[in-house]
């Protein structure tokens, strides 16, 4: 046994630990349907899936089995590599986004020190999903879809990225640790209040969801870019959006709301930023439920015209503070 | 003026104010006057001077501005024709003026060989549909009409349905056969072609996409086709294709008889329930002579009130829904799943009652009634409350709707729009008040308006006007008069059996009655109502035989749709989709 050293066992925990974050995350990705329908069902007067298992919720393994069995169909009009190539983009890049979350003090896949920055680049790439999406489909609508999604993709990514930095010039760094570390005594959602209400908002944005649902708007453009697919490449599509809502949550509580801290003894660490994610994602939920969509146009316009100020103006402050106390300090 | 009176003193119909004024313009012998059982001065027109009757009333001090209707009769069977003009199709255009608060109808005289006549386009710009209508069914050509094709049928249709030598069964057909070579010939059929309607396929700097929305599509609100000339997702042109829900259902009336014919007005507009009834039976009560008790007027407006709710609600869900609200349509669904309790336990069905009856309702109301209507009305106004908190004083919902698919009062007339997308524009004119059918004289209540006729008003309208119908409901509750539920009348539907077992007289005339079904008078009535989604009447030629001869159905949804293009040019597609919520429409009752 002379290869097992310490450095290998270190590297088979590291690669235990990453395989189980990203079961766990797919489990939980998988549950936040039965969830989501659970809470849609609970605030709109109805039942929700509740017949499978207890308080249904057996109803994601069923609708994983029917998804899987079903046929696997590809238009005969779709551009065959790309068509294929979108699904696998979009539930696998902000799936690896989850790499760079700081579960607890000790837990996490990587400890990279452009974490926010791979962030930004996995949600850059997903926008890669609903293009490529958009276009092969050959379908109006998807392509209708495809280019709505693209647009408001990249211009929320821009606030969201200038948000952030406001966090990354308090914290002084770009490693998620850190970041959480800056924390320990006052939670970023104080300094950054402004910043917050850019990212939660871009957040949303990116990951398609109510009342940024604009690509896949269902009374406009049918299903948007995704119209064409079925079976598993839709299923896919599907949990790359709720892995979306994971993963805004999880950096909403990270970035702003002290990722695992909390009261009580260190070993409550991962309870709490589970608790803390977990209020996120009900949010995303009741957001969905109560708000209507606006127009693609008005969109854009909060976007560019309000996001995009805010965000510089909360950088500006940022940096004039930081440069403020580093004077009188 | 005494000039004219004296001029037309011996003309018939020389009451009405618009026939002396059309006589002193045109001469007496141009005119000839039709009596009728209803209350609108009919008026024969020879064709060469059609055109310019219509262009004299549209321009009338207090005009015509409406074009309510235009439709045909194929005359060549029809036996009682005492007195008209020699005819084998007959064009008519059923007129109204919101000044006079009065309308008029036109008929033209055609001939089988030249089934010619003159496009009235440039007067209303919605003959357009109408006169495409009767080409249609009818095979009778506008001269001049820019598209002149089939809208009701498919376009590789033979023949035309409402012509009497046209079958009305399918038993009289062969067999229906769908080959492979048939459906490619009726999908080419299908395919839309830019150039047919004068667009362009590109400019110089940009090319068109062409979408087609529906027929199946999530807001399309049932199987309607709109073909979309987008730049980016700006809506340049549109094109609105109907007939996809069309049943035929003038033509069924024309083997039905008079009771029989009721369930089929149920699903003219599906959401209506008894509502549909309501002009039918009014029509045909016209027809017949017959005068209802008062408390069949009460029942009738409290069940069709109770229609206009559901209708309403339906319309308010699936509207906040195509704004991306999805929650309250549920909520909306248990409040209709209330009404339809109430109308479950009057009528027995919770849908389509078919509940009137010529001459009456189908049974009395039953035992504890009250209660149930009352719970019906205490419960509606608070949630009415929640949907207008939740989501009409929504932000993003007025953004969405406020100034979107807006048209002006003048532009609503000219397109013939009525009800609550009429009244929104801030034109009082709501037929309950105006002329009032059914009792509604008897009734307090208010007629909700708004100004700027917007996606936005139109839904505010409604939702009023839900509260409206709960004060007349709750009129009716607490004045229900007592007495029959059913005139007392020969041609009442169906016949009392109280009646039948006197002797052998009144048993063979039960029988009668009710196997082949009661002989109408001959004439013509028509009876127009405010239903839930607009004017709605019901033109009714009888030839004194068990069916009707003609049964003409004017639907509020029709001209709707019609107006959409003007509407909505140079939008965006989210706005079309405001729109077409706000609007309110079914299928059912754009097709008939």
């Amino acid at each position: 046994m002379s290869w097992l050293t310490p450095e290998v066992i270190d590297v088979l925990i590291k690669i235990v630990q990453a395989l189980f974050i990203l079961v766990a995350t797919v489990f939980v990705v998988a549950n936040l349907i039965w969830l989501e329908r659970r809470l849609l069902g609970l605030w709109q007067d109805r039942h929700g899936p509740n017949r499978i298992g207890p308080f249904g919720v057996g109803q994601t393994v069923a609708d994983m089995m029917k998804l899987i069995f079903k046929e696997d169909w590809l238009p005969p009009f779709a551009d065959k590599i790309t068509f294929l190539l979108a699904p696998v983009i979009a539930m696998s890049a902000l799936l690896m986004a989850m790499a760079i979350i700081p579960f607890t003090p000790n837990w996490g896949v990587a400890d990279l020190n452009i974490g926010i920055l791979f962030f930004l680049a996995m949600a850059g790439i997903g926008v890669y999903a609903v293009m490529f999406a958009g276009w092969s489909s050959n379908s109006k609508y998807s392509l209708l879809g495809g280019v709505r999604a693209t647009a408001q993709t990249i211009s929320y990514e821009v606030f969201m990225g200038i948000a952030v930095m406001g966090v990354v010039a308090v914290a002084g760094s770009f490693n998620m640790r850190d970041i959480v570390a800056a924390q320990k005594d006052v939670w970023f959602i104080v300094p950054q209040f402004f910043g917050f209400l850019v990212f939660s908002m871009a957040g949303v944005a990116v990951a398609h969801r109510a009342p940024f649902d604009l690509p896949e708007a269902e009374s406009e453009l049918a299903s948007g870019y995704h119209t064409e697919y079925s079976g598993l490449k839709w299923g896919m599509f599907f949990v790359g959006e709720y892995a979306g809502v994971v993963m805004v949550s999880a950096l909403l509580v990270t970035l702003y709301f002290g990722g695992w801290y909390g009261p009580g003894p260190e070993w409550l660490a991962f309870f709490w930023f589970s608790l803390k994610t977990l209020v996120f994602i009900v949010l995303f939920v009741l957001i969905r439920a109560a708000l209507p969509r606006p127009r693609y146009d008005q969109v854009m316009d909060a976007g560019w015209k309000v996001c995009l100020p805010l965000s510089l103006i909360n950088l500006l402050g940022t940096g004039a503070v930081i440069l403020l106390r580093a004077d009188l300090g | 003026m005494a000039e004219v009176a004296t001029n037309t003193e011996a003309l018939p119909g020389s009451d009405y104010e618009i026939v002396r004024e059309l006589s002193a313009r045109f001469g007496p012998s141009a005119l000839q006057f039709q009596p009728t059982k209803d209350d609108v001065p009919t008026l024969w027109v020879p064709r060469a001077q059609l055109f310019e009757v219509l262009q004299f009333l549209r321009s009338v001090p207090r005009p015509y501005v409406m074009l309510y209707d235009l439709s045909a009769v194929d005359e060549r069977m029809r036996k009682h024709r005492h007195g008209l003009p020699a005819a084998d199709f007959t064009v008519f255009y059923h007129l109204l003026s919101i000044d006079r608060n009065s309308d008029v109808r036109i008929k033209v005289a055609l001939g089988f060989d030249d089934l010619h006549m003159p496009t009235a386009l440039s007067i209303w710009p919605n003959a357009n549909w109408y006169e495409r209508e009767v080409w249609d069914l009818f095979g009778i050509v506008f001269d001049g009409h820019p598209h002149l094709q089939r809208i009701m049928l498919p376009r590789t249709w033979q023949g035309h349905p409402l012509r009497k030598d046209y079958p009305a069964r399918a038993t009289e057909f062969d067999p229906f056969m769908l080959t492979t070579a048939r459906q490619d010939a009726e999908q080419e059929a299908l395919l839309f072609r830019p150039e047919e309607w004068g667009m362009k396929r590109s400019t110089t700097n940009e090319d068109f996409m062409f979408l087609n929305l529906g027929p199946n599509h999530p807001s399309a609100h049932g199987a309607f086709r709109i073909v979309l000339q987008l730049d980016g997702e700006e809506i340049v042109d549109c094109v609105p294709d109907i007939g996809y829900h069309h049943r035929g259902a003038e033509k069924m009336a024309e083997r039905q008889s008079w009771h029989s014919y009721i369930p089929y007005t149920d699903r003219i507009d599906y959401l209506g329930g008894v509502m549909n009834n309501l002009p039918y039976v009014l029509a045909v009560e016209k027809l017949a002579g017959i005068k209802v008790p008062q408390r069949v007027e009460v029942i009738r407006v409290m069940m069709a009130e109770f229609f206009r709710i559901t209708s309403h609600l339906l319309f308010l869900g699936t509207y906040i829904q195509d704004f991306g609200g999805m929650s309250p349509v549920f909520f909306i669904f248990t409040d209709r799943m209330k009404a339809y309790d109430v109308i479950e336990a009057v009528t027995g069905f919770r849908m389509h009652p078919a509940w009137y009856r010529i001459g009456g309702v189908a049974h009395d109301l039953p035992k504890g009634w009250e209660k149930l209507v009352r719970d019906f009305i205490e419960w509606l106004p608070r949630r009415l409350v929640e949907y207008e908190k939740a989501a009409m004083k929504n932000g993003i919902l007025r953004a969405r709707a406020i100034g979107v698919a807006a048209y002006n009062t003048k532009e609503a007339l000219e397109w013939g729009v009525t009800g609550p997308g009429l009244r929104s524009t801030g034109l009082d004119f709501d037929l309950r008040k105006a002329r009032p059918y059914s009792g509604y004289e008897n009734f307090e209540f208010d007629i909700p308006l708004a100004a700027n006729g917007d996606a936005y008003d139109r839904g505010m309208v409604r939702i009023e006007e839900m509260r409206q119908s709960l004060r007349i409901i709750e009129q009716c509750m607490n004045n229900m008069p007592a007495g029959p539920y059913k005139a007392d009348h020969p041609l009442t539907t169906p016949p009392p059996k109280e009646q039948t077992l006197q002797h052998i007289e009144t048993l063979i005339t039960h029988f009668l009655s009710v196997s082949w079904g009661p002989i109408m008078p001959h004439g013509e009535a028509s009876q127009m109502i405010e239903a839930t989604k607009g004017l709605n009447s019901y033109y009714l030629t009888s030839d004194a035989s068990t069916m009707s001869y003609r049964t003409r159905i004017r639907t509020p949804s029709f001209p709707h749709l019609q107006q959409i293009p003007s509407v909505i040019r140079g939008s965006m597609v989210a706005d079309l989709i405001a729109y077409l919520a706000s609007i309110d429409f079914v299928m059912a009752d754009v097709d008939r």
